[in-house]
């Protein structure tokens, strides 16, 4: 089932042409990669879908209806939710009060939090995603990056995303807390979600992805599903393909 | 300790867990610190001084220790949420003014002034909120500024209407009687007279507490102190939060000043400067967070107590008073040391300095 599809998306700033034609879809139960170098346009892609920017040109369709996100609230409302790098956690909060934060559960005539419920649904969902954690009340701060990732993942999962974009989910972790980060970023698949992965790292896309887009310099420079593709292929060309077998050249040692 | 800390930052998820001791969970709660601090207090004014250990001591320590904690609550709950009030000490002496002039020119039941001064402290307050979040001017500066404009304000206008430094007489007036019950009345337990302030000090510590720890309100103070972006994003009401609180301060300025009017029958105009300073420093030795985030309405009145109890002491030591600057500077120091080791000990329990170290440059935003 299609979720998102792009079909010749185009964003400029000013005269600065950001995004050019850009087409692809999201399905449901399917990881795309996103990848690209600093400046190839991956950030700006996921804001057009998360609300953030309104495209120029083409057309973006979420469930077959043409659609320009007004906020990140009507995308919200729409089941797309982002995890950003800079992640969403407050860190001297307990774990469970950031998983609820902005959507606390309340009960009883004084409105008074709902803390059982609350901390019981944060352990369930967690343990849902594989993370083990028996004390939700600890500070969110204390847990390790790859865990606060995957506590942000649990939250969009729970309060009802079917769709997950990811900006970057890997890119400030050390090597074990990547590949927590990459299980959990299958499983959120496996849950029939629709993943946006963006990275750039191959190595990490190849391991999780079923789709991968290639930007260079705000242009789709590769388009293909993962039997098109071998790792040592999309790294090649994510390093800059003929460029890279140029600065070989260049560089090689005499 | 070491090696085994070192090995146990080395382990997965359960057995962070296992580490969550009782001792760990007391050590992270905030007010920890300032009740250690209390109890030495105690302790030493009670060793010391012989007038300390009278009961009708204990009941004046409480009634200072609760004209400085009912104003360190709200404070504290702003601070909680990443703003200082600087107008706090003064929004008091504006308050009383102010119901008492309208009481006394208009020769109104003193009712209607305690109430419209209601509606001008929470004003001041709304003030505050609104320039800080509209300018995006660091508090400390706005409020610096409110805090000069109604310091003069305060002696200007009371000059003009009244002709003196000090407001008129109001304890003839009609409704005085009652609101004294209300606000600056007495009451015997076991031959010992206790000031309602007291009670009303617990009263506003317990709503403070419940609004903290029990209330959406409360996740979102502690939210917009901690990460206003990430409060933002989540779709917590900054704004409005923010503004509350400094009403929130407004409201408590306008208890105090209503107790201070019909404790005293007038009020002088050039009152309450320096105060905020005091409020402040009761809820950092409470364990307040200056950088927001962090903190409780207990640990705030723990701060208050400790303050109440040096401010007497040194009294009934028999010490010159001019002391109790000091003192109290040297209490600051020390409890802001003894927060910041509790609370790396909270976030980081059982590693050693060198670990948790390395721990802290990575878990920073």
């Amino acid at each position: 089932m299609t979720l998102i599809e792009m079909s010749n998306v185009g964003k400029q700033y000013g005269n600065i042409v950001a995004l050019h034609d850009i087409s692809l879809r999201v399905n449901a139960g399917e990881i795309t990669c996103v990848l690209g170098d600093n400046g190839a346009g991956k950030s700006t892609l996921i804001k057009i879908m998360s609300g953030l920017h309104r495209h120029d040109s083409g057309e973006m369709r979420v469930d077959g209806e043409p659609k320009h996100f007004g906020s990140p609230r009507e995308a919200l409302d729409r089941g797309i939710a982002t995890v950003y790098q800079d992640l969403a956690v407050v860190a001297l909060m307990p774990v469970w009060r950031n998983f609820f934060l902005g959507s606390e559960l309340r009960k009883g005539p004084l409105k008074v939090l709902d803390i059982d419920t609350m901390r019981r649904t944060t352990r369930d969902e967690l343990a849902r995603m594989g993370i083990r954690l028996g004390d939700v009340e600890q500070p969110i701060g204390q847990l390790s990056g790859g865990e606060r990732q995957c506590v942000a993942i649990a939250r969009a999962i729970h309060f009802g995303a079917r769709v997950l974009i990811l900006d970057e989910p890997t890119a400030a972790l050390g090597v074990k807390q990547s590949g927590v980060v990459l299980k959990y970023v299958a499983a959120a698949r496996d849950a029939g979600l629709g993943v946006v992965f963006i990275t750039h790292n191959p190595h990490h896309a190849y391991l999780v992805g079923d789709h991968f887009i290639l930007l260079n310099r705000g242009r789709m420079r590769l388009d293909c599903k993962r039997a098109e593709i071998s790792l040592d292929d999309l790294t090649r060309e994510m390093a800059g393909g003929d460029e890279l077998t140029a600065l070989t050249h260049e560089l090689e040692r005499t | 300790m070491s090696s085994t800390s070192t090995a146990a930052a080395e382990r997965a998820v359960p057995e962070r867990v296992a580490r969550a001791s009782l001792a760990h969970r007391l050590l992270a709660r905030p007010e920890l610190g300032s009740l250690v601090g209390a109890i030495a207090i105690f302790i030493f004014f009670f060793v010391i001084a012989d007038p300390f250990r009278q009961t009708s001591s204990m009941a004046t320590v409480l009634y200072v220790s609760s004209t400085i904690g009912i104003m360190a609550v709200p404070v504290a709950l702003l601070m909680i949420g990443g703003e200082f009030d600087l107008s706090a000490g003064v929004n008091v002496t504006a308050s009383s003014l102010f119901a008492a002039m309208l009481s006394f020119q208009l020769s109104l039941n003193v009712w209607a002034g305690v109430l419209v001064s209601l509606v001008f402290a929470l004003g001041i307050g709304f003030l505050n909120g609104f320039l800080v979040m509209t300018t995006k001017i660091p508090s400390f500066l706005v409020t610096l500024g409110t805090f000069l404009m109604l310091q003069g304000a305060n002696i200007a206008i009371t000059k003009q209407v009244s002709g003196q430094v000090a407001t008129d007489n109001i304890s003839d007036m009609d409704g005085f009687s009652s609101a004294r019950r209300v606000f600056a009345s007495s009451f015997e337990v076991g031959g010992v007279s206790i000031r309602v302030t007291v009670l009303w000090w617990l009263l506003f510590v317990a709503i403070g507490t419940w609004i903290l720890l029990r209330t959406r309100f409360g996740n979102w103070i502690f939210a917009v102190g901690g990460n206003v972006d990430s409060a933002r994003a989540v779709g917590v009401p900054v704004r409005q939060t923010k503004i509350a609180l400094f009403m929130g301060v407004g409201l408590c300025a306008w208890f105090m000043g209503m107790h201070r009017l019909f404790a005293f029958n007038t009020v002088q105009s050039g009152e309450g400067v320096g105060n905020e300073f005091i409020y402040i420093i009761a809820a950092v030795i409470g364990g307040c967070l200056l950088t927001g985030g962090y903190g409780s309405a207990i640990g705030a009145a723990f701060g208050a107590l400790i303050f109440g109890m040096t401010n007497q002491g040194i009294v009934y030591a028999g010490w010159e008073a001019d002391w109790f600057k000091f003192f109290l500077g040297i209490m600051l120091l020390f409890a802001t040391v003894l927060n910041m080791w509790v609370r790396r000990l909270a976030v980081h329990p059982g590693r050693a300095p060198r670990a948790s170290a390395r721990m802290q440059a990575r878990r920073q935003p």
